[in-house]
């Protein structure tokens, strides 16, 4: 307990190390705060984009051409478009008309920035989900499909039971990649005043003026954060891995 | 150490490797005297490549040692391109370099490692061009030649740097039959001329025609070697009875 | 005892590998990309466009929608003039300092090769926003060098912020080209004589050329749309000048269309790349 003392003691302002984050209690609760936002924005955006991924791969399969042609317009937007300004679209843009008429009478927007920034980061994810996805469900053998279908099954229960299962494996290291990046791209936030790390993270240095200790700080928890997120993915791989397969 | 003509060009005492736990090479000794021809035979996995590549010091031995003209090739601080200038290696696989031409192919070694005049390794090159056989394909890619083809040009390309010994890894493993009598020719002819060549191969006619001595290997070890004469119709082990029966 | 380097473990979860399509999936990959999605796109953009133009408003004096982004048009262009020119730099910077690090990733010594591999993945995953304040904020503003002064001014410093995470993708893609090189190539190059460094340069990195292409490609349209985000570090790049205009107009109707202005701008910027991105893919994939 004394060594615990002595060491946030060393790392008080007035040494060398300004690491307010760790020393003192209220810089440390805000950073929290604010990478537990990143946390949330992270997870939410993830959750979504892979629904939308797995959604857009099936209607990427549909008969009907004009669904196609909608969810490849959907894909090519977001795709090759930036994402910050995907984000100020959807905020500024989108948010400023569609208001909704407050308690006290005053319009409100609907949607917060949190709300805006979840919306725009899992569209971005979700278009490129979709396109990883995609690219699985084509690696499926033809024959397997089928053989699927001479043994009965409807197109739903084929990908349901059959497609997504191998897809899911084939896609995982693209898919990775692409939700590690959306973990980084959470900084964007930033940009529409969502009180995530980054954010946090300039309040801190603006008002303490220890820009390269909270700089090196801020890309140690990005790292860690990316750590664990890989950590997960190779878990699940690991739990997914066929014996013989792929090799 | 000098090396003079009456000792063995390539000699190699008691040689042992091993690729981790596994001991590939168990006690290899002989030699080779120049301007002879040796083949090694042997069933898969017995060691005869890693012989070879050993030879040109691409893998490190364990114990024992290799002498090429008085270099010693385990020898850590060995300065590797003195030996690589005596030692020549055809591969397998060919190896030519897709981005390069025939001629840029077997001009590149001795322009950049020997650091020769480029008028002379040309007009050196196109001489080997020609001699395995192949003028007219000077600006060719490796991409647009057959696998004999190819291989002809890799045996012009290690004869561009003049060694002393020449290294064949099973160099007709890969080929179609038709092809493969155009390459054997090709060496043929080089041994003919009083090359040191140390063949590793399964064509075994040929080695019976063209070999001063012929090596069997198994499990990392000489069984039994001799003149292709004896050792072909008189094998005493019986394994290497057994391989040959196999095999002819 | 041979040079070349060892290649990864199997099994591994490749998350840092390139995505890779098999070639007869690939027909299928196109059809994303036609003349129909385009055709939908376009359509859907001068829907959006057009129909404020049709909603007059009571007030004669305001002026059309189309007549405002026609007005605004050259400033705008020239700040996208301006996201051009530093994609291209910053991409030239990290392609070059990429080709390096990936080279060292795979030398055979173990010290260089481990202190490779932190910075690449130091800078592969940090944000690139957090990497931009970090050189906005803590490189000088000007250094002297033998008595002259160079100074740095903002976008220079986005330039390289931006260099840093190219640099880390490309040490990635480098090192999956360097190692995907058959061994027969670095044996057969040893055999005849050449050092580890007349192998790499003159026989190894041109047959990675064609390999890593498709990547870099992608890795320019990516980068080209992460360029917006200098305007968030003050550099007066296409959309800090489209925020000024929209505060500049003030004007409510104008934010959609002005937004997706900006944004079919980076739409045919980018496009193209990807569909050429996707056609050498198709043809590298089959060589492969």
């Amino acid at each position: 307990m004394e060594f615990a003392n002595t060491l946030i003691d060393w790392l008080r302002p007035d040494w060398f190390l300004n690491l307010v984050v760790i020393s003192d209690d209220y810089n440390r609760g805000r950073y929290l705060a604010g990478l537990w936002m990143t946390v949330k924005l992270s997870v939410l955006s993830i959750f979504f984009s892979l629904i939308i991924g797995i959604l857009g791969a099936a209607v990427q399969g549909a008969p009907s051409r004009a669904l196609r042609v909608l969810v490849g317009a959907f894909v090519a937007f977001f795709r090759n478009t930036p994402p910050l300004v995907q984000l100020y679209f959807f905020y500024f843009a989108i948010g400023t008309v569609l208001r909704i008429t407050g308690e006290n009478g005053l319009p409100q927007p609907l949607v917060s920035n949190f709300g805006w920034a979840v919306i725009a980061l899992s569209l971005f994810a979700g278009a490129l989900n979709v396109e990883i996805f995609r690219a699985g469900v084509e690696a499926v053998p033809r024959s397997t499909v089928e053989a699927a279908e001479a043994l009965g099954y409807t197109r739903l229960q084929i990908y349901r039971d059959i497609v997504l299962p191998l897809a899911i494996r084939i896609s995982l290291p693209a898919l990775g990649t692409n939700l590690v990046n959306l973990v980084k791209t959470t900084t964007l936030a930033y940009a529409i005043a969502v009180p995530e790390l980054l954010y946090i993270s300039a309040q801190i240095w603006s008002e303490d003026l220890n820009v390269r200790e909270m700089m090196n700080v801020l890309l140690v928890s990005y790292v860690g954060l990316v750590a664990i997120l890989v950590w997960v993915l190779h878990r699940w791989e690991k739990t997914l891995r066929i014996p013989g397969y792929g090799e | 150490m000098t090396w003079t003509p009456d000792q063995p060009i390539v000699s190699l005492k008691d040689v042992r490797k091993s690729f981790g736990t596994v001991e590939v090479l168990s006690g290899i000794t002989l030699d080779v005297m120049k301007g002879e021809v040796i083949c090694i035979i042997g069933p898969s996995g017995s060691g005869k490549s890693t012989l070879i590549r050993c030879i040109n010091a691409l893998n490190d031995i364990q114990a024992g040692s290799i002498t090429v003209e008085g270099l010693e090739v385990n020898d850590p601080k060995l300065d590797k391109l003195s030996l690589r200038k005596k030692v020549g290696m055809v591969f397998q696989q060919y190896n030519l370099f897709p981005h390069k031409t025939v001629l840029q192919n077997v001009m590149m070694a001795p322009i950049k490692v020997l650091r020769q005049n480029r008028a002379e390794v040309e007009e050196r090159a196109r001489a080997l061009i020609a001699k395995v056989r192949l003028n007219g394909k000077e600006d060719a890619y490796p991409g647009e030649l057959s696998g004999g083809q190819q291989q002809r040009v890799a045996i012009a390309r290690s004869l561009a740097m003049n060694p002393d010994v020449m290294l064949f890894d099973e160099v007709t493993a890969a080929l179609d039959p038709e092809t493969v009598k155009e390459v054997l020719t090709t060496i043929k002819d080089l041994a003919a001329e009083g090359m040191t060549c140390i063949l590793v191969t399964h064509e075994m006619g040929f080695a019976r025609e063209i070999a001063d001595c012929v090596y069997f290997t198994d499990r990392g070890v000489i069984v039994e070697s001799g003149p292709p004469a004896t050792f072909f119709d008189n094998a005493q082990d019986p394994r290497t009875q057994q391989f040959l029966s196999q095999i002819l | 005892m041979t040079m070349r380097p060892n290649a990864p473990v199997r099994g591994h979860m490749p998350v840092l590998l390139p995505m890779r399509i098999r070639a007869d999936a690939l027909p299928m990959a196109d059809r994303m990309f036609n003349v129909w999605t385009a055709a939908a796109l376009v359509l859907a953009l001068a829907a959006v466009l057009i129909a404020p133009a049709f909603a007059q408003d009571a007030a004669p004096e305001k002026r059309s929608i189309i007549a405002i982004l026609l007005e605004w048009t050259p400033t705008l262009a020239g700040g996208f003039g301006f996201n051009v020119l530093i994609s291209i730099l910053s991409m030239a910077i990290g392609t070059i300092l990429g080709v390096g690090l990936g080279v060292l990733q795979v030398s055979p010594i173990r010290p260089i090769r481990s202190v490779a591999w932190l910075i690449t993945q130091f800078f592969r995953n940090s944000p690139w926003l957090v990497l931009l304040f970090y050189c906005i904020l803590l490189i000088p503003f000007q250094i002297e060098i033998f008595g002259t002064k160079i100074p740095f001014p903002g976008w220079i410093k986005a330039v390289i912020g931006l260099s840093l995470p190219v640099m880390a993708y490309m040490s990635e893609y480098m090192r999956g080209a360097i190692l995907s090189i058959p061994t027969g190539q670095w044996e057969s190059a040893e055999s005849l004589g050449f050092s580890r460094g007349q192998i790499m340069t003159g026989i190894i990195l041109p047959q990675t050329v064609k390999r890593v292409l498709p990547s870099w490609m992608n890795l320019y349209a990516v980068l080209t749309m992460a360029t917006p985000l200098v305007s968030i570090i003050g550099v007066s790049d296409v959309m800090a000048l489209t925020r000024a205009a929209l505060s500049a107009e003030g004007r409510v109707d104008l934010l959609i269309p002005m937004y997706l202005y900006i944004l079919s701008w980076f739409f045919i910027y980018c496009y193209p790349i990807s569909a050429v991105t996707r056609l050498l893919e198709r043809k590298y994939s089959v060589k492969l």
